[in-house]
């Protein structure tokens, strides 16, 4: 049997008020008709719990826009839970955040798309900006812990030193600087947001000097651009090992992008016990451990530590879930990485997250 | 300074917890769960920002056999890295 799993990702809604076009959501958003209702949630928790789940991320989407997010903190923390709201801040007032902390989150993760105003909301594609700057004053005064996330493209990348700035000015304890990975909306738009090598480079020099300045302040958390790598990530440290996503449907996935993976036999809460999906199901047991490896991961030694990399990221370059993913150097596709990275920068605007008509 | 007389404490946002699935103590934080062996509990029960690495290693010695003070300062040390507790002099 598996290891039970630390982590849940709830994704309870993926209604938001803001487009980032480089959100990780699938490109088909569920609809709030066929979100989960309070009940269910509450079940999914309690479920997860017994499973041996230790933390829920509350996410979305935007999870504030679920009237009844009060009741589901509340139900997951009295669980023993750690919870974790990740928010784009947006509908956060001191009321409402109050009253989530005092039913038992735990920490807040909270996004910004840029450094400045004007390119922070055109990301966005709402007046987000000084919402952010106020829903931080609010974790603060709480006395939460606050993580900030940025996301980083080629929009932004030259004003990552900005970025650092703002996460000081929001008193973040932590900061998430995430080059973006191409799933869902980001993989749509990924001529648009793929960054240039220099301005990688450049970065990587802030990012170093600031992690050194910053030392015992701020944790600096630098997730790099895996097409610029020679190895892949150790893409959710191996499939079905730690962490399960619930999609707002129901839908059980080993990550978030799942989804994009055909005939994965995806279950749902609805259907099946959360522990028989973990343990028993198809979807969780696809490319769980070593055996479903082929060459060359098979024989070597780094799939102890990149687990063959990202199950979304082979079948969305090579069309086949079980290849070694392509950004390895080992990998006899890393052509198409490169075919891609080569290509002229696309001037356009990234197209706006959104529910389809 | 020495390493001893360092007094760490957990920092904001970690919590400790018994886990009855996993039958273990462990901690919660915003990067992650640390599962802790019974050793390891008794030494972050005693991380209250009051006793120091030297005070941490006398009173588990009280407790448990064997408790060797380098052992505690490597844990307080591991514990400090994954930015479970803080340390001040």
């Amino acid at each position: 049997m598996a290891e039970p799993p630390f982590g849940l990702l709830a994704e309870l809604t993926h209604r938001c008020p803001l487009s980032c076009g480089y959100c990780s959501n699938p490109v088909e958003l569920v609809r709030r008709e066929a979100e989960l209702g309070t009940a269910r949630w509450c079940e999914v928790f309690d479920q997860a719990r017994a499973l041996g789940v230790l933390q829920v991320h509350l996410s979305g989407g935007e999870p504030l826009a679920r009237g009844d997010l009060p009741e589901l903190v509340e139900h997951a923390a009295g669980l023993g839970c750690y919870v974790n709201l990740v928010t784009s801040g947006l509908g956060l007032t001191a009321r409402r955040l109050a009253d989530l902390a005092a039913r038992g989150v735990d920490h807040v993760q909270l996004s910004v798309q840029d450094a400045r105003p004007g390119e922070a909301d055109l990301i966005a594609g709402a007046r987000a900006f000084d919402h952010k700057l106020a829903a931080a004053g609010l974790v603060r005064e709480l006395g939460l812990p606050l993580t900030v996330n940025a996301v980083l493209h080629r929009l932004n990348l030259d004003r990552v030193d900005g970025i650092i700035a703002l996460a000081e000015r929001m008193g973040a304890q932590r900061l998430e600087l995430a080059n973006t990975q191409y799933y869902g909306w980001a993989l749509r738009n990924r001529a648009a947001l793929l960054p240039r090598p220099d301005q990688l480079a450049r970065a990587a020099e802030v990012v170093a000097a600031a992690r050194e300045r910053l030392a015992g302040r701020m944790e600096l958390v630098h997730v790099v651009a895996d097409y610029h790598e020679a190895h892949p990530k150790p893409c959710m440290h191996g499939w079905g090992a730690r962490q399960l996503t619930v999609a707002p449907d129901g839908d059980v996935l080993p990550c978030p992008a799942a989804g994009v993976i055909p005939d994965l036999g995806v279950e749902n809460v609805r259907d099946r016990p959360l522990a028989d999906i973990w343990h028993h199901s198809r979807a969780f047991n696809a490319f769980r451990g070593f055996d479903w490896m082929r060459e060359p991961c098979r024989g070597c030694p780094r799939k102890e530590l990149d687990f063959g990399g990202c199950r979304c990221q082979a079948f969305q370059l090579t069309g086949d879930a079980a290849n070694t993913d392509p950004v390895c150097s080992l990998s006899p596709h890393r052509a198409e990485v490169d075919r891609v990275l080569a290509l002229e920068p696309e001037p356009a605007a990234p197209v706006r997250r959104g529910f389809g008509r | 300074m020495s390493a001893v007389d360092v007094v760490p404490r957990l920092r904001p946002g970690v919590k400790r917890s018994y886990d009855e699935v996993r039958r273990c103590h462990v901690v919660l934080f915003p990067e992650g769960v640390l599962v802790l062996n019974e050793t390891a509990a008794a030494v972050v029960g005693l991380c209250d920002g009051r006793n120091s690495v030297r005070d941490i290693a006398a009173r588990l010695a009280a407790e448990f056999d064997g408790v060797r003070v380098a052992d505690v300062v490597e844990l307080v040390g591991r514990l400090a890295e994954r930015r479970v507790v803080e340390l001040r002099g």
